[in-house]
């Protein structure tokens, strides 16, 4: 038995020999895996990227099994999306899995900046991380709209129409701009199939791509930590920071059971929950789509009700698209707006804690306002919020150079 | 000072609203149904009005009879016999003869199909709907939660007639309107009020089941899959500390 | 980071038992989403058994139906037709359908339940089109031996009225028998076969 044993590791040693001398497998695990040293104290915050690589996976594999029954054509859609859900073995459970991790993609991200704002990982050296990270959250949302139009129900074709139609705010190249996101004069046959192949290709490769740039920004300079400190400053003789500790085998098991807790979380809205009372599967869209009918409401999913509060805010319709672009292009800027000398709220001072409850405040006061239906009262709240919102960036520009701040410690705490 | 912070921090984000919000369910004349689609029987019934008095115009066109059979526990022949009068096979959707044009004739408009009500509106609305018809002053049939909509009230042989009772009521500018106070029971119907009640939540049931018939089999599935992933997580756990026992 | 006092046992153990039930949830999850290619129930549904009514079919008629995208063929045959039969034996690839796709209630030369009716999958077994039928006994241009049955223009592949197949044709097998019943004397279900049979 020990024989066979040793023999069938020598045969797959000698395998492995023949691929590495092909291929730097080998070479790859070690660098990114076994020799890939994170810092030994991450905490909760640092499970989000993990997961929403899992849920990235979880989408692209339920888009490809929705994608072989739904038809993408303005007479089709609607009925073939009932068809997956009531013909297709187990469609229903291939559909939830798709609008369900859509929404915790965006639950998982939204953390996962937060946690960038609470610990500084969008600091120097790791700037261009950040930068990335922006990237892919913009393409999440230009995927997350596309794809929303496919089931052609109410909400997919009126969400679409008034979104469009914003960019015919645009002075001058406004209106050929729709016509030209359109391909037809009013929202069609014609939108649904072009939405469709960016929605299954197109974007997604964009997505891969980026998610790629954005592991090996991360690898170049590893990973920051709860406390700020860059473990590199302290190494040992063999020039290994004391504070690190190999990715593989510490955070594949740490991600492992972070897996297990938060499928037990999506399982649970998926088969217990998967509309979350109109929230990630809306209630209008159950209609098919009408041109010559609006519904009582328009809104966008929760994802993207923050932003359209700050377009609802606005008065004027170009200055809302304006404010509401700027309301996420100005996250792109903050590796240099934040000039803090030290990276975790740990040691920043009162003002930053109080600043960014403000703005997490703000945030999600806007997501629920986007939801509502803007009566007087709540426009002045939203434009409260918004105001909040930017000054949060503002202020921060120009007190975090000189915010008082604690001493940092040179070897990271628990 | 730290709770006080974090509790003050979790009162403001949820605030509520000023003015009503979107999130609030139901609306206004919306009642509780107590619509079960765990009740087999419930929904029977609830499959014999609607092909009884509403299949005539409104098609379910996602819904195969054989599902229906399977989900309902009657048989092929139960099915054939009771619930198709058309020449629809066992497999066939639940569509009817009438043709849309002449609906739209007859009617101003096509009677929606009512596939996927129990989603979009749901279960509630369907139930208090059924029970909102009334015959205003012209003689003709209205509804409070649909003014004015072109349907009759086909199951007016079952509840009555009723007719509105009314109140004024003044609004902040000193306008005064008159509004819906009640409805009284002029005609009785062969059922009484709670035979119709139930019959209306047998409806509202069924079509809450025809909205999603896999709503029946997606709860006891994922009871097994939460429990294996917490099996399955605790093996996980276990592994994961026994390996950060080595991380001091 | 202390790797002394390493239980590896206990280290192996927890690996194992992570892996084998890690495996076996994704091997359960897996089958849904397998299971999920499976012909719909819209599929199902437009694949579903074809009742045919047999009633007002004549001796020497072919009727044909569409089952599952294939084309099917209801013929009643003659009783000269039948004892016919026998006499093709000599030319036949496969007289006794020892290689041939049919249910295992279909026995003997007629190929058929009832003798007189012929249910058969009309696709011919080369490459798929759909044979004539040629039901004359006589010389054809094709065979100067002919005795009736079914001839395929696309590559000129030959069968008899049991939809046995010629020997030295390009068709390798006997035409397909689908499953099927009578539901009574007038109507033939194609796509059922009979109750317990095997």
């Amino acid at each position: 038995m020990a024989k066979f044993a040793s023999s069938v590791s020598k045969q797959a040693g000698a395998m492995m020999n023949w691929l590495d001398d092909r291929l730097p497998v080998t070479k790859f695990w070690n660098a990114t895996m076994t020799g890939y040293m994170a810092p030994k104290n991450f905490n909760f915050w640092y499970y989000m990227g993990s997961l929403a690589l899992l849920v990235l996976v979880i989408q692209i594999f339920s888009g490809i099994l929705l994608a072989m029954h739904y038809k993408p054509s303005a007479e089709e859609a609607f009925a073939s999306v009932e068809y997956i859900m009531r013909d297709v073995d187990w469609g229903w459970l291939i559909r939830y899995l798709h609008t369900t991790g859509a929404s915790f993609f965006f639950i998982l991200i939204y953390l996962h900046m937060f946690r960038s704002l609470l610990y500084g990982s969008h600091k120097a050296p790791r700037e261009l991380l950040w930068v990335f990270g922006m990237f892919i959250y913009v393409a999440l949302m230009a995927e997350a709209f596309l794809g929303y139009i496919l089931p052609w129900g109410q909400m997919s074709y009126w969400g679409a129409q008034v979104i469009i139609n914003l960019f015919g705010a645009l002075p001058k190249i406004g209106e050929p701009l729709t016509q030209w996101i359109r391909g037809d004069y009013f929202i069609s046959d014609a939108t649904l199939n072009r939405f469709f192949a960016l929605h299954v290709i197109a974007v997604p490769l964009a997505l891969m791509g980026l998610v790629l740039l954005h592991l090996v920004a991360l690898r170049e300079n590893g990973s920051n930590n709860p406390d700020g400190i860059e473990i590199k400053a302290n190494k040992d003789a063999d020039g290994i920071p004391l504070d690190g500790i190999p990715f593989h085998p510490y955070y594949t098991v740490k991600d492992i059971f972070g897996v297990g807790m938060f499928l037990i979380l999506f399982c649970f809205v998926l088969f217990f929950w998967p509309t979350a009372g109109g929230m990630f599967l809306e209630h209008d869209n159950f209609i098919p789509a009408n041109p010559l009918v609006t519904p009582e409401h328009i809104k966008p999913v929760w994802y993207f009700t923050p932003f359209y509060a700050i377009l609802k805010a606005v008065p004027d319709k170009l200055m809302g698209v304006v404010m509401m672009g700027a309301s996420v292009m100005i996250l792109f800027f903050l590796p240099w707006l934040d000039r803090s000398p030290v990276k975790s709220i740990r040691y920043r001072g009162m003002w930053y804690k109080v600043l960014l409850g403000m703005f997490t405040i703000a945030f999600v006061r806007l997501g629920l306002l986007g939801m509502a239906e803007g009566t007087p009262a709540q426009t002045w709240e939203m434009r409260v919020w918004t105001l909040v919102y930017f000054m949060f960036f503002v202020l921060l520009f120009f007190l975090s150079p000189g915010g008082k701040t604690k001493p940092e410690p040179d070897r990271v705490t628990d | 000072m730290k709770k006080f912070a974090t509790y003050l921090f979790i009162a403001v984000l949820f605030l509520p609203m000023a003015g009503a919000t979107a999130l609030a369910s139901g609306g206004a004349g919306v009642e509780h149904s107590g619509a079960n689609i765990e009740d087999t029987a419930s929904l029977q019934r609830g499959a014999k009005w609607y092909v009884n008095y509403c299949l005539g115009c409104h098609t379910l066109s996602y819904q195969r009879y054989n599902r229906l059979a399977k989900d309902l526990g009657l048989s092929e022949e139960a099915v054939m016999q009771n619930l198709v009068y058309s020449d629809a096979k066992f497999a066939d959707t639940m569509d009817i003869a009438m043709d849309p044009v002449q609906a739209e004739a007859w009617f101003g408009k096509t009677p929606p199909d009512l596939s996927l009500i129990g989603r979009s509106r749901g279960a509630d609305w369907v139930y208090s709907y059924l029970r909102a018809f009334y015959q205003d002053e012209s003689g003709s049939w209205n509804n409070t939660l649909l003014p004015n909509a072109a349907m009759p009230h086909v199951l007016w042989q079952l509840q009555g007639i009723q007719t509105p009772v009314y109140r004024t009521e003044t609004s902040e500018s000193g306008y005064t309107h008159e509004v819906i106070d009640h409805f009284e029971l002029v005609t009785p119907g062969t059922q009484s009020p709670e035979e119709f009640e139930e019959t209306a939540r047998d409806i509202a049931a069924f079509l809450d089941y025809v909205g999603e018939p896999a709503k029946l089999q997606r709860k006891g599935i994922g009871v097994w899959v939460i429990l294996f992933l917490v099996l399955f997580t605790f093996i996980a756990y276990l592994l994961k500390a026994e390996y950060w026992r080595d991380v001091h | 980071m202390s790797s002394d006092d390493v239980n590896k046992g206990r280290r192996r153990f927890l690996i194992a038992t992570t892996s084998v039930v890690g495996g076996i949830g994704m091997g359960v999850a897996a089958v849904p989403f397998i299971q999920s290619w499976m012909p719909s129930a819209r599929a199902q549904a437009v694949g579903a058994p074809v009742e045919v009514n047999i009633g007002k079919l004549k001796e020497g008629q072919l009727l044909k139906v569409q089952w599952r995208g294939q084309t099917i063929g209801v013929l009643r045959r003659t009783p000269e037709m039948v004892s016919n039969l026998p006499n093709v034996d000599a030319v036949l690839a496969d007289p006794e359908s020892l290689k041939a796709d049919q249910p295992a209630y279909i026995h003997g030369e007629e190929r058929a339940l009832k003798p007189e009716y012929l249910i058969v999958n009309m696709h011919c077994t080369h490459l798929g089109c759909v044979p004539q039928m040629i039901p004359q006994v006589g010389p054809q241009p094709f065979d100067d031996n002919w005795n009736g049955g079914f001839y395929c223009p696309c590559h000129k592949s030959k069968f008899d009225l049991s939809g046995r197949v010629y020997k030295g044709v390009p068709a390798p097998t006997n035409l397909r028998i689908p499953p099927y019943s009578f539901l009574d004397d007038r109507t033939v279900l194609i796509g059922v076969s009979p109750q317990g049979a095997v």
